[in-house]
């Protein structure tokens, strides 16, 4: 199952669900991150980790770590 | 109770308004257009949460602005998050009521800001919608229906540029006239299904049973504290005595039990459900035009955030600001001695010499130059990082540095602080008030201070310049050059360690720190913002840190001053040799204690002469070898203390390894009362100041002790 975490800069992907039900991915969800929602990875840090994507029209970092709780299609 | 202020007094009416939205919406140009300079920072009682009213008068209307903390949601994430949730939800009623709550949202990023805004709605006051930055929204190709959104949310919405002034006059006006009662039954509730309402309803009878909020809250946190154990977490603190909470966590068991045989996911389906309200609304209300400008930001963060540029900008960029405040911040620093000084010789000439001028000009006046020094550093500091912050600039640099940061169990926006404890400390735990989470907050005040700051670096330049040899690595690097990287790196060793220790101790057991974080769009910097902040912060280190540094800096020289000369001399008034007053006594008290560091009472004296600044130091030295003037980088200084032999064997007093244990103890002892005035500040309490007294304290003590013996060891 691909995650977040494995898209390449550019690609985009729909969020499919979670493997975490944690209050981090609580807040993920209250910034609108959620099953159907489509996310474009824009690209990672100068160190790899965390990244950046585009989701709902505005930019958001999150940790690779986090972004592997995150399962898309 | 509610309501009270609104109603009309003789000298007129006074409304209340909340300032509310999510953070980098322009929330703050909004209340600065609608203020104007009327306007006040203070604290919320109790807590370090800053607070910022404003006011404007139109006709025999006061209206009152409570610029509230941006949140991105009412389950709160921080203490600033809980007090900007408690307002609005009336809890802190002791504090303020509300009348109106004006919702700032960016109309280029309306999806997510409207997720605040329907949770608000539901709280049962009556909402206006201000639409910011239209103009973005505009270049972005987004048409926005202003009547549509009004009619689907039952909201006024106005739309406006706060940076340009645009709108603001009919928001006032909105605020002014808008017809309370009414626009409170106006707003949209959150519609759900009948089954999931039924679910609900137990949860939602015992909350009305027990507190005083209307249906539609109601039904509204019932809908949170089902979604979310952390939200429930929250709200039961609050709630302790109100609630039988055995009970209320069986009902809530049993409604999640209901929807899940209903195969309803009820984890987060607060959120699943208004973002399924939010996409509907915006999808008939908001089209988008396909001739869409090129995102500026993104090509701006295709070189700024670049794997290799971006860090090299990044340090560039400090390098430029850093060299900006030691070349430049020490011209007003001067001035203001110079500026001290002349008024204590004013003060010599009009009071005749005695202890209250001894008092005034050694006590008063060297305490409020204490305080003040330290504001050319603060202000410029300020300065620059409220630019840094106001473009965007900021969120880019957490990004990059939060890989670095993790090891010491901190994230990315601990980087800022840090960095500015290189220049002084003080303005560096200012800053860690964009650390959201306070466990790791504290971690980053109580690391702060093991970056070499400003004030060190004078006893730096005066032990290497006298001890470390002259003579080079290989040709290339000076042995001083190399000491004094090694005296910074060993700060930030410490500070990496302590770190690592602080988060084992504290967030024991807690959740492993996380990063999420909004990379907002590149903005043109607002220098009136940003001056109006820095000005902000200075008033509060004055203020406040100020009393505590003015104190200290009077008992000092008290210490110094006291016992006054046993033989008095015609004036009745000679100040005594510094070995034979109080600090003079401690300090040879002190000597065995400091012995086994290699330090002897004249280094003891220094080093409680130092609490008022590390920098102090030098001019008690040379006080005591009884050289005039003498700064860092005296000759005769230094020969002083190489020349200085020990009464009883006729040797040098001081070895290179006397000095380096010295200068060891300066990196990583807590020697800074001005520090010890704003942590005490920052965290509201007496306790945490204390512990980095003593941690840091013992930490130096074990560090020089070991680096003297080893040296002894050596021979």
């Amino acid at each position: 199952m691909r995650t977040l975490n494995d898209l390449k800069p550019g690609e985009t992907a729909v969020i499919k669900s979670f493997t975490e039900n944690d209050a981090d991915m609580d807040y993920l969800m209250e910034l609108g991150i959620m099953e159907g929602t489509t996310v474009t990875f824009v690209k990672c840090a100068p160190l790899g980790d965390p990244i950046e994507i585009d989701v709902r029209g505005y930019h958001l970092s999150l940790r690779r770590s986090r972004a592997r709780c995150i399962r898309v299609n | 109770m509610k309501q009270q202020s609104a109603t009309p007094s003789s000298t007129g009416r006074k409304l209340t308004i909340a300032l509310v939205g999510n953070p980098n919406t322009g929330k703050t140009s909004v209340f600065n257009s609608l203020t104007g300079l009327h306007q006040k920072v203070g604290n919320y009682p109790g807590v370090t949460v800053e607070k910022k009213t404003g006011s404007f008068l139109s006709g025999n209307t006061e209206v009152e602005i409570i610029d509230l903390p941006g949140l991105y949601s009412l389950v709160p994430k921080s203490l600033d998050d809980k007090i900007a949730s408690d307002i609005l939800t009336n809890q802190k009623q002791d504090i303020v009521t509300i009348d109106i709550i004006v919702l700032v949202a960016d109309a280029s990023n309306l999806n997510r800001n409207l997720y605040l805004l329907t949770q608000i709605m539901d709280i049962g006051k009556p909402v206006i919608l201000v639409l910011n930055m239209m103009d973005v929204a505009k270049r972005n190709g987004l048409k926005i229906d202003r009547d549509c959104l009004q009619n689907e949310l039952g909201v006024k919405v106005i739309p406006v540029v706060a940076k340009k002034g645009k709108g603001i006059d009919e928001l006032k006006r909105e605020i002014i006239s808008l017809k309370i009662a009414e626009a409170a039954r106006g707003a949209r509730h959150l519609e759900v299904e009948e089954k999931f309402k039924t679910a609900l309803a137990p949860v939602g009878d015992y909350l009305r049973e027990k507190t005083a909020y209307g249906p539609g809250y109601v039904h509204s946190l019932s809908l949170r504290f089902i979604s979310s154990d952390d939200a429930l977490k929250y709200w039961l603190e609050e709630w302790r005595d109100k609630l039988d909470i055995p009970h209320f966590k069986s009902l809530i068991a049993g409604a999640r039990k209901q929807l899940e045989s209903l195969d309803f996911n009820w984890h987060m389906a607060e959120a699943r459900l208004r973002y399924r309200w939010i996409d509907r609304l915006l999808a008939s209300c908001v089209t988008r035009s396909d001739e869409v400008s090129p995102d500026i930001s993104v090509k701006l963060d295709k070189i700024l955030t670049h794997s290799v540029f971006g860090p090299l900008i990044f340090l560039l960029i400090f390098a430029g600001i850093f060299q900006t405040i030691f070349s430049y911040a020490e011209v007003p620093m001067n001035w203001i001695e110079a500026g001290m000084s002349l008024l204590g010789q004013w003060v010599v000439h009009i009071i005749p010499a005695g202890l209250l001028q001894s008092l005034i000009v050694d006590g008063i006046i060297a305490g409020v130059g204490a305080v003040l020094v330290f504001l050319p550093q603060i202000l410029a500091l300020f300065f620059f990082l409220g630019i840094l912050e106001d473009t965007g600039y900021m969120s880019r640099v957490a990004f990059m540095m939060d890989r670095v940061m993790r090891g010491a169990g901190l994230s990315g926006r601990s980087v800022i602080p840090l960095l500015s404890s290189f220049a002084c400390a003080i303005p560096g735990i200012m800053a860690t008030r964009t650390v959201h989470d306070w466990k790791e907050r504290l971690i980053t005040i109580l690391i702060a201070p093991f970056m070499s700051c400003s004030a060190r670096l004078p006893v730096y330049v005066l032990i290497i310049g006298a001890f470390i040899p002259e003579g080079r690595i290989l040709g290339i690097v000076s042995y001083s050059a190399l000491t004094l990287l090694s005296l910074y790196l060993l700060g930030i060793a410490a500070a990496a360690g302590s770190a690592y220790v602080f988060k084992k101790v504290l967030k024991r057991g807690g959740t492993p720190s996380s990063f999420v974080m909004e990379l907002p769009p590149y903005r043109r910097p607002s220098l009136r913002w940003t001056s109006l902040q820095m000005y902000e912060r200075a008033k509060l280190f004055v203020t406040d840190a100020g009393k505590i540094i003015l104190a200290v800096t009077i008992v000092l020289w008290f210490l110094a001053s006291f016992p006054r000369n046993e033989t008095p001399s015609d004036d009745g008034f000679t100040k005594a040799p510094i070995e034979q007053t109080y600090a003079g006594r401690f300090g040879k008290t002190l000597e065995p204690l400091i012995k086994p560091l290699g330090f002897d009472w004249k280094i003891g004296i220094g080093l409680i002469t130092s609490f008022a600044a590390r920098e102090v130091m030098v001019s008690t030295l040379a006080t005591i070898y009884n050289l005039e003037d003498a700064d860092e980088g005296s000759v005769d200084l230094r020969q002083a203390l190489v020349n200085d032999k020990d009464p009883q064997t006729g040797k040098p007093l001081y070895t290179i390894w006397t000095a380096l244990s010295l200068l060891v103890y300066y990196v990583l002892a807590m020697q800074c009362m001005a520090t010890v005035a704003i942590v005490k500040r920052e965290t509201n309490s007496w306790r945490w100041p204390l512990i980095m007294i003593v941690y840091m304290t013992t930490m130096a003590y074990l560090a020089s002790f070991t680096v003297y013996h080893i040296g002894q060891l050596w021979g």
